[in-house]
């Protein structure tokens, strides 16, 4: 195999070893990008001397990652694939960054997105469309396409995502990697640009669980910077991966297979389920009556909470600025408008002005209080469940990776390719999408499992068994 | 119902200017996702109570200690204007 196809902890074992220098690495993630690249389109910023190589590693993780356009690296291009961030370089790093480097880790550069993280399928970025690795005619997912994209394509060992509404699962899924959205609160939020405060949260996605586990164990933690991390004790996440699921009890939701989801999801989805009880685990139907409401619900909340974090790109603090082509108000509303005019794109406009509809008197009670009380209810299915269960199995998405042009012109369409997603961030709890097969189109097909707040080993427990019987994440795609 | 007088008024309280074509289009899509929205209206929801927030946690301090911050040189550094360390802006008071 070469160097830009194997995972984080073989990279590791293998410099320990000294049979592998980080230099070459590195030298062999920058070829593959080069040569890949303007297949894939998988970065949104690579080419700048910002990032240098340090040869100085003993003791550390020296192995190259790719980063989500929307986390803050400090003086690097950080734009969340969108116009009005043209040229916005932080003056700081993002809390996971900043332990990424004390870690040793190397940047690669900025992964491209959906602008703003709006989207599933990354084709919303202001910078062109990913394109999935498996079929170039597919989209990757999103809206951490960039990031799942370029794990999948060897053109990073890892990366980081960020997840508000399935934006890390279902790029995972789709490009056939593994993508972990932690419990809100488990990650430090400071130095990620927010899309939505009370659902995001930043995530690995790698090519198996045991490097999930170990970028996991690398970003975790308490962070003063961030009110909302909570301070809780991390335990070390590679130790669940020795266990097995003897005893342990999983419930599997009946209302994620109802109408819409392709049989051969359906099918590869209980074939890992049969796996798992072959393994010791034991499996129970239940109802999560709610799962219905939670895209209308979603849709509320993040776009509602979306147009009041991206207030402030205003053409006055950072970006782009663009002048009035005529008055029209005042000279700094005018300003403003034309600022949010020319900088936004379709998706960003539709998704600010839903979520000020909502807030806006005579509305509020109607929309935005509503759905934080439907919020209540799909939180308390999870609650109920994990009384008796000890994790939730379900599919990450209805279906393998859709046609590029597909559900762009029909934007609820493209909303209900998470209808899978979203309740887990809903309901604050912890997920992962593994690998579990491939369809008959040869697109890659994702399991996921979901675990009680702050309990990311069990999932490792589970998603490390099935994953140690298959050899799905051994599979490379050739470009 | 939607219509376009009401998406030009949020397109306003959002501060963005909308093309006619834009506006057109918006009044059809949100039209649409607000449909499909009101299918919360099912549910009664009158004796729960708002969830805003996943985590248990309230009021959360810091100790009051002074400790550097970011230098105003490095803040205003991204701004697309500036003057005499401070955003620039256009004039506001007449």
């Amino acid at each position: 195999m070469k160097l830009n196809e194997l995972t984080a902890h073989e990279i590791v074992k293998g410099i320990n070893e000294k049979r592998i220098k980080p230099a070459d690495v590195y030298s062999t993630l920058r070829e593959a990008i080069k040569t890949f690249d303007p297949k894939v389109h998988a970065y949104a910023h690579t080419d700048d001397a910002a990032i240098a190589f340090d040869e100085n590693h003993i003791g550390k993780i020296p192995v190259p990652i790719a980063i989500k356009d929307n986390i803050c690296i400090k003086d690097y291009l950080t734009t969340c694939a969108s116009h009005i961030l043209q040229g916005f370089r932080p003056p700081y790093d993002a809390t996971v960054i900043k332990r990424l480097r004390d870690a040793g880790l190397i940047f690669l550069g900025h992964a491209n997105m959906d602008e703003f993280a709006f989207g599933s399928s990354t084709e919303s970025s202001y910078l062109g469309a990913t394109r999935n690795p498996w079929n170039l005619e597919c989209v990757p997912g999103g809206s951490s396409g960039g990031s799942a994209a370029a794990v999948a394509a060897n053109e990073a060992i890892w990366a980081l995502g960020s997840d508000t509404g399935g934006s890390i699962r279902q790029p995972a899924s789709f490009c056939g990697v593994v993508g972990l959205k932690p419990t809100y609160g488990r990650v430090s939020r400071y130095g990620l640009i927010a899309f939505a405060s009370s659902l995001d949260q930043i995530g690995p996605i790698t090519k198996d669980v045991e490097d999930c586990a170990l970028l996991l164990n690398l970003i975790a933690g308490h962070d003063e910077m961030d009110s909302t991390s909570a301070d809780v004790p991390v335990p070390d996440f590679t130790k669940s991966l020795a266990q097995n699921v003897k005893g342990l009890k999983i419930a599997i939701p009946k209302e994620y297979f109802i109408e819409g989801i392709d049989p051969e999801v359906k099918k590869n989805i209980f074939d890992a389920i049969e796996l798992l009880k072959s393994k010791g685990a034991s499996f129970k139907e239940i109802s999560m009556p709610h799962t219905e409401y939670a895209v209308a619900t979603y849709y509320i909340l993040a776009t509602a909470e979306a147009s009041s974090n991206l207030a402030r790109f205003d053409g006055v603090q950072y970006g782009l600025r663009a002048e009035p082509k005529q008055p029209r108000r005042t000279p700094i509303i005018d300003l403003y408008e034309e600022t949010r005019h020319q900088g936004f794109g379709a998706e960003a406009k539709r998704r600010i002005m839903l979520g000020t509809y909502s807030l806006s008197s005579g509305y509020y009670d109607a929309y935005y209080l509503k759905a934080q009380k439907v919020r209540t209810l799909i939180k308390k299915d999870f609650d109920e469940a994990f009384k008796s269960f000890d994790a939730v199995i379900t599919p990450t998405a209805p279906t393998t990776a859709f046609k590029l042009g597909e559900k762009t012109s029909d934007p609820l369409s493209m909303y209900l390719s998470d209808i899978y997603t979203i309740s887990v961030n809903l309901a604050g709890v912890p997920a992962i999408s593994i690998p579990c097969g491939f369809a008959k189109n040869n697109l890659p097909i994702g399991l996921q499992i979901i675990g009680k707040p702050f309990d990311e080993e069990m999932i490792f427990r589970i998603a490390h068994t099935y994953e140690q019987a298959t050899d799905w994440h051994k599979k490379r795609v050739s470009l | 119902m939607i219509t376009e007088k009401d998406v030009q008024y949020i397109a306003h309280l959002s501060r963005i200017h909308l093309t006619d074509d834009e506006t057109e289009k918006l009044t059809t899509t949100l039209e649409d996702i607000l449909g499909y929205i009101n299918k919360l209206n099912k549910l009664d929801v009158s004796a729960v109570k708002p969830t805003s927030h996943v985590l248990p946690l309230q009021n959360v301090f810091r100790q009051d200690i002074p400790r550097p911050s970011l230098k105003q040189a490095d803040a205003i550094k991204t701004a697309p204007e500036s003057y005499k360390g401070s955003f620039k802006v256009p004039q506001v008071i007449e």
